[in-house]
């Protein structure tokens, strides 16, 4: 990996998309989410082969636009400008969920406010009085999607866990989080709770304990 | 049966205080902007809306709850980089919410249009936007109850209309558009073309013109992206 954070402890977000990008089999159909999760498209392993679906109506999503190409009417979920692949197809909104609540999606992943030892998910509202709440479709998403991904920091930018027992900012979903890929470790969602995966360069198990709210098992 | 209509005014005419408007559209792709304005322009108020977000800027959208004609939105996201109306009126009480999440706001489009007065979806269950809704069982997964959705009038906009109202769209600007026009009463569309019956190969139509009830050339449409970065307000 060459990115500039490479000597430094713990995974950068470019690994962590890495990481997750290498998890995903070959044949998925694959739904990103907004912001780290983007960057998972630009990890597909040699060989592999993603097909990317936007809910917003397209299945065959490729990468950005050149500067200038860009086409208002061809957006992706965050309202960016994209681009269709060969043997792209577009279609409505009910349409696009079906596929998602119907299970035809594989993997989908997505960012975290917090995350639970039992795989609850909050994710769109901090539950401020005075916070505008706005969902989108991750409630739906969870809940259809085969596999939930989860990128995060381990921590918040004050060093509180998002790790945690359980969930105190409203819920996206229950029980629907089955991994978690952070800057200091890929923990999985298991029936006795938080198990280490894959601890990053540099980063001890105690490390990852002290870092989350909720017990951690060590790796298998 | 010619459904065309001479200018985007005329189009939006009878539209009442107090009507239910469903408008098409994720963010600026598939909005008709157009129709947005004449609907500004007519001065309905009081209306509720159906649309995925709420506007960019101060043009389209936007700018018709800017304007305080509508009471009421109902949507998925009403938050984006470049939304100030909407946050302002809501942080003041002076507009209502219901938030939907975005494939629950699908179907309850499609099943208004289709006939069905409710659903029920997995969509939901277990937080806060479950409560006060029947939740049931089936083979042992819990579903929340949701019920239809149905508007007065849709306003949409196409790519591609013949004289009878068969639609094709363009891209992602087609989103919640095939679904509002099944679900509202009436329908009117702004179409960048219009064709004689018979130009769209009828295997290519997206919305069979039984569905729409007035179409209405706009050839070509402002883009609210380019209006907002020019600064542009609307009226």
């Amino acid at each position: 990996m060459s990115d500039s954070t490479e000597m430094k402890k713990g995974w950068s977000r470019n690994q962590m998309a890495e990481l997750a990008a290498h998890d995903i089999p070959d044949g998925s159909c694959v739904n990103l989410g907004i912001g780290i999760p983007e960057l998972v498209a630009q990890y597909v392993p040699e060989g592999r082969e993603f097909l990317y679906h936007t809910e917003n109506g397209l299945l065959g999503m490729g990468p950005t636009p050149e500067s200038g190409e860009e086409d208002p009417e061809l957006i992706n979920a965050g309202k960016k400008p994209v681009t269709a692949l060969p043997g792209a197809s577009y279609f409505h909104h009910a349409d696009s969920f079906a596929m998602i609540r119907g299970g035809h999606i594989d993997v989908c992943v997505l960012g975290a406010m917090q995350v639970s030892g039992n795989g609850d998910l909050a994710n769109w509202s901090t539950g401020e009085v005075d916070a505008i709440p706005a969902v989108g479709g991750a409630m739906d998403l969870v809940q259809g999607v085969k596999n939930i991904f989860v990128i995060t920091t381990h921590c918040t930018k004050t060093g509180d866990a998002k790790l945690v027992e359980a969930c105190t900012y409203p819920l996206t979903g229950v029980g629907v989080v089955s991994r978690i890929y952070t800057d200091l470790a890929v923990i999985d969602v298991t029936p006795e709770g938080f198990r280490v995966n894959k601890l990053a360069p540099g980063v001890s198990f105690e490390e990852v304990v002290e870092k989350t709210g909720a017990p951690v098992l060590p790796a298998a | 049966m010619d459904k065309r209509i001479q200018s985007v005014s005329e189009a939006v005419a009878d539209i009442q205080n107090g009507s239910t408007v469903m408008i098409g559209g994720f963010g600026e792709a598939g909005s008709p902007i157009e129709l947005i304005h004449a609907l500004i322009d007519s001065g309905a108020r009081n209306l509720t809306v159906v649309n995925n977000n709420t506007g960019n800027g101060e043009v389209g959208l936007a700018a018709l709850i800017g304007n305080g004609q509508v009471r009421k939105m109902i949507c998925s996201y009403p938050r984006s980089s470049h939304s100030k109306v909407f946050p302002e009126l809501y942080r003041a009480g002076k507009i209502e919410l219901e938030l939907v999440p975005q494939g629950t706001l699908a179907e309850r489009i499609r099943a208004g249009g289709a006939g069905i007065p409710a659903f029920y979806t997995p969509t939901t269950v277990g937080t806060p936007l479950a409560e006060g809704k029947e939740v049931r069982e089936f083979n042992g997964r819990k579903y929340v109850m949701e019920p239809w959705l149905q508007a007065d009038y849709a306003l949409i906009k196409c790519e591609t209309a013949d004289h009878a109202g068969n639609l094709t769209y363009n891209k992602t600007a087609r989103n919640f558009s095939p679904i509002m026009c099944i679900a509202a009463t009436t329908t009117i569309v702004q179409a960048r073309k219009i064709v004689a019956p018979g130009d769209i190969d009828p295997e290519c139509v997206v919305t069979p013109g039984l569905f729409v009830d007035r179409i209405v050339q706009v050839a070509e449409p402002l883009q609210e992206s380019k209006l907002i970065a020019e600064g542009v307000s609307y009226p």
